[in-house]
Formats: structure tokens, sequence, C-alpha cells
């Protein structure tokens, strides 16, 4: 009996559960998409129809209002800016620094390896908190500039864990011939061994670049009186509460002059800010997957 | 024998030193990295002092009063602290078990698809909540959930519920939602390393458990199971020190008016009262990087007694 189940490879069993298993997880899929896909449909739709709150997976009375007003508002145009300017120089200098320790770190006759090592896995663990930082930073004279979101965060030990892993585990002899040419430390790592790890510098580039991207508390915390160091995140959690406390319900808003409604600015001030990267992660996947393996089992 | 024991520190000796100039470059370069470490990770410890004093600006780390342990005793004396210190371990630990049976569900479901454009899209679509920020997130929760939000919908189309729910207006909803959000955020992303783990297993191991009839609930149950176990203790031990870092941003966004009372968690106070009392947020800090601390060595600890994998 259990012999013939298993030549004929699927029973009736097993077909149950591939059924099951494949909606449960078609389910997920809409769980997951819906509401991504309903904020952009209500971001698109004309203000007297997204009142009703009848939108589903299509606008209706398709507009591009709301854009036009998110992209009109000075403090939205501005995040977006100090945003941009910030993921790109964090992501690059991070990654530079970051990449550097962890070859000093990975060369095998480094004679302070697992001193330094040690030094930077204390901070994985070990932090002051918010109030010691807080009064660093203004020691620093960092609170209210721009730099207060590059130059913290610059060194990070878990980035050095990931970096340091995948270098560890290239052959030597790359590294050999080269020193016998007469290569130095520098050159070896630039010329060398920097090639090698394009894979895992994507890993931490992307990393940091949508650490940076999504964050809202350091601009709340060091430039909330600077204004024009705020970033997009920022702007849009002002921009999301300012609405929410104007109009408590969304009913009683009927009466705007204006036909673009708050329903439909959150809805696009949301799709703008998520947009670039959710273009993006897809072709990084298999990035940040071998990323996080390499960086999550470690010994 | 014993010229070979004289002989060997002076032998190390000139060998460091011809070591020293040779990696010059490189010791310089890592004492620049340890001055930053210094004094963007390590001197912030020393702002601990400030727990253990009355700190004041104008009187700095050293010319501020020593009050020992006193801002402790005010915590702990504190009715709003203990009701702080219940929301963060409710929810940490909600959340921990929520986020962790999700995800090693979901990696074990999608590592039994076949088709492999399928599981390719399934999981594509599963790590996007994990890049949209918190403020994304919780404006999306607050909107599923308001009023004539999809969740009401939903279970009004379904006759589960007669009238709509206000879910932000009871306090009973809150843990719930909050460990909801966390769920929809992270399934994708934390089922990364489950599903590694599950393709690493060796394939022969099923085919001889179909061989000996076993169905597919007893290859899970036997194989795949065991099989992640060790993961899931590391990842469980890794991640019980951040029972006490139950979230700061879901419940500061959603959290509002009505539901101060459950949502509150240590990083909110520390927020609110650490700003005007540095010494009192220094302590409340000290006091969650003690209880991380703690949790960790005791898991460590019981893993180790249970003869389990263990991180150190």
């Amino acid at each position: 009996m259990f012999k013939k189940l298993t030549k004929s490879k699927m029973s009736g069993w097993d077909w149950a559960f591939v059924i099951c298993n494949t909606i449960f997880l078609v389910l997920f899929c809409v769980v997951t998409l819906y509401p991504v896909l309903n904020t952009l449909a209500y971001s698109f739709t004309d203000g007297q129809e997204a009142i009703l709150r009848n939108v589903h997976l299509l606008p209706k009375k398709f507009t591009t209002s709301a854009y036009s007003k998110v992209f009109g508002m000075q403090g939205f145009r501005r995040g977006l800016i100090v945003t941009v300017s910030r993921t790109f120089l964090a992501s690059v200098l991070s990654l530079a620094a970051n990449a550097l320790l962890a070859f000093i770190i990975s060369r095998k006759n480094f004679i302070f390896k697992r001193g330094l090592s040690l030094f930077w896995v204390i901070t994985m663990y070990a932090n002051g908190g918010l109030i010691p930082s807080v009064i660093l930073m203004t020691k620093l004279h960092l609170t209210g500039t721009f730099w207060v979101y590059i130059i913290p965060g610059l060194v990070s030990a878990f980035n050095i864990l990931v970096l340091r892993t995948y270098m560890s585990s290239l052959p030597d002899s790359y590294e050999e011939s080269a020193q016998l040419d007469g290569a130095g430390h520098l050159t070896i790592f630039a010329r060398i061994i920097s090639p090698l790890c394009k894979p895992v510098y994507a890993t931490v580039f992307l990393f940091v670049a949508v650490f940076h991207w999504n964050s809202w508390f350091d601009a709340m915390i060091y430039n909330r009186l600077k204004p024009q160091n705020t970033t997009l995140q920022y702007e849009l959690q002002k921009l999301l509460s300012s609405l929410t406390q104007l109009n408590p319900s969304a009913d009683s808003s009927g009466k705007v002059t204006d036909m673009t409604t708050e329903i439909q600015v959150r809805a696009a001030a949301t799709i703008a800010t998520m947009l670039p990267i959710i273009c993006l992660y897809p072709f990084l996947q298999r990035y940040f997957v071998t990323g996080l393996t390499i960086g999550g089992v470690k010994e | 024998m014993s010229t070979i024991e004289k002989n060997a520190p002076t032998l190390k000796s000139k060998l460091n030193k011809a070591e020293i100039k040779r990696q010059s470059v490189l010791l310089i370069i890592a004492g620049l990295y340890v001055i930053y470490g210094i004094i963007f990770y390590y001197l912030p410890l020393f702002g601990w002092i400030m727990a253990f004093q009355n700190y004041k600006l104008k009187d700095g780390f050293f010319g501020s009063e020593f009050v020992g342990l006193k801002w402790f005793k005010f915590l702990f004396e504190d009715k709003t602290f203990i009701r702080i210190l219940r929301n963060t371990l409710a929810m940490g630990v909600i959340n921990l078990v929520a986020t962790t049976v999700t995800a090693i569900g979901f990696a074990i479901l999608l590592s039994e698809v076949r088709n492999m454009m399928g599981k390719k899209i399934v999981q594509t679509i599963s790590y996007l909540p994990h890049f949209l920020s918190w403020i994304v997130v919780t404006s999306i929760v607050r909107d599923a959930f308001s009023l004539k939000g999809m969740i009401n919908e939903l279970l009004l189309n379904l006759k589960l519920i007669k009238e709509p729910i206000s879910y932000f207006m009871h306090t009973k909803y809150f843990w719930p939602i909050v460990a909801i959000s966390n769920v929809w955020k992270e399934t994708g992303w934390n089922a990364i390393i489950y599903l590694a783990t599950i393709t690493a297993i060796d394939p022969s191991l099923y085919e001889a458990a179909a061989m000996d009839g076993a169905g597919r609930w007893q290859k899970i149950k036997n194989i795949t199971l065991p099989g992640i176990r060790s993961t899931i203790i590391i990842l469980l031990i890794m991640n019980i020190g951040n029972v006490i870092n139950a979230g700061f941003e879901v419940q500061y966004l959603l959290g509002l008016g009505v539901l101060k009372p459950v949502s509150e968690t240590i990083d909110i106070y520390v927020l609110n009262y650490g700003m005007a009392n540095f010494s009192l947020g220094t302590a409340a800090g000290i006091f969650k990087t003690f209880v991380s601390m703690v949790l960790i060595f005791l898991f460590n600890f019981i893993a180790k007694k249970a003869g389990e994998e263990r991180l150190f």
C-alpha cells in the first residue's frame, strides 16, 4: 500500500497539501501587496471620490493633482534633497570606511587582529543610549548640521563582520602573488581585494542606503529646529500628523474648496517616499540574501 | 631545548619589529579607526556617569553632584515606569514569538514549493514591506484599521462583526496591532535565514524518508524542523536581548491619546522625560542595556545546559 503511494509520487494528501499551500501563499502575497496597491490607487483618485473611501485596486476619476500638491510643498522638496544627498554620501563613505577596516582585520598576520576585532564587537552590545549620544553630538557641534547624519554611523560593527567574513573566505594566493610583485597593503586592498568583493560591497551598500533613506528619528532629535536639514521621512511624518490633527474624521472634511483632499495627499506622499526603494530592491535581491546569510550565521 | 627557548623571544621581537615596519600603514589606519571608535562608541559609555549624578549641563561630568542610586530608586518607585516596563516586556515577548513563528512557518511552506518561478515571485513580494519605513507602515496600518478601513470592511463583509470597530479607541487592540504590524513588515525578511538553512539540508535525508514511506508532514517534523533547530536557537538567543527594545517607532507613531497607558515603552519614556532630566534618562538607558545583557547570558546558559547550540 505504502509502496504504491510512493511510486505514484503524488498521493491525494500531497495534492491537497500543494493546493492549500498555493492558496495560502497567494493569500500571503495579497495581504502584503493590497495595502500598498490600495494606497497607490488612492493617490491617483479624485478628491471627491476619495472621501467616499470606496477605492480598491483601481483609481476612480484618475488625477495626478495630489502629486503636484505634494511636490509643490517646499518642505517635501527640501526633505527629498537632504535625503538623497544623505543616502548617497553615507552609503559611499560608510562602504569605503567599513571595507578598509574589514580589510585590515581580515589580514591573517595583522599584529592587533584579535584586539581590534574585540574593540568593534563590544560596540555592538554596549552602547551609551540616547541621552549620552545627544550630549556628545552637542559637544561636537554636530547638532543642527547635516553631518550629524553621516559621521556618527560611519563605521558599524555589523557591516564590518559581514565584510570581514567575506574577505577571509577569499584565497590567499591572490594577495601573496601581489606581495611578491611588491604591491603595498593599500594597493592590494584597492586593486586585488575590492574587485573580488563586489557582491558583498553591494550588500553593505544596500543595507546602509535603505537605513538612510528611511531614517527620521535623528532628524527629529538633532535637526527639529533646522528645517533646511530635515529628512524626507520626517517631512512625511509631519505631513501625516498635521493632516490627522486637522481632520480627525475623514467625513467632516467634505467642504474642501480645493479638489485635493488629505486622503489623496497622504497616499501620494507615502507612495512618493517609498518608490525609489521599491523599484530598486528586486534587482539587488541576491546580494542581500547572501549578505544576510553571511552576517547572520557567524561562527 | 634550552637554546630554542632562549632564542625564541629574540626571534619573535625581531620578527615583530620587521612586521611593525611592514604593517606601519595598516597600524596607522587602524589607529585612526580606534580614535573614531573611542569618540563615537566609547565616550557615550562614559556618559553613564550621569545616571549617578544630579547632572547639570553647566556643571559638567566633573562638577555635578553625585547622588548614588537615587535615579534607579526613583525609577522603581515610579508607577509610570513600572507600567512602561510591563508594556515593553509584554510587547517585546509577543513580537518575538509572533515574528519567529510566522517566519519559520513561511520559510517551511515556501521551501515546499517546487515551481521555481512561483517561489521567486512570492519571495520577492515578501521582502517588500521590510524596505518601507515605519512612518509609511504605520500610516498604512492606521488606514487599514480605521473605521472605514479595509479590516472593518473585510470583517463586515464576512459577517464576523455587525458594527465597525474603532480599533484605536480601545487599549485592548493595541498590542495585537503592534504584533500584526511587525509580522506584516518582517515575515519575509526574517524567513531568509531559515530558508537558506532549509536549502542546505542534505536532500538524501528526504529521499531516504520517502523510501520509508514518510509523508510530507512527517518529513517536515522529522527532517526540516530538526535541521533548522540550531538556527532557531541561535537567532532566539540573539533576539532575546531585544525583548527590552520592544520598539520605539510603532508605539511612538501609533500609540497616541487614549492608547498611551498601553503603548509607551522605555524608549518613549527616555525621550519624554530624559531630554528634560538627563540623569533619569541615562539611568533608564543603563537599566535597558543591563536587562538585555542579562537575558542574552541567561538564555545562552540555558541553551548550554540543555545541550543545545549556543551563541558563545
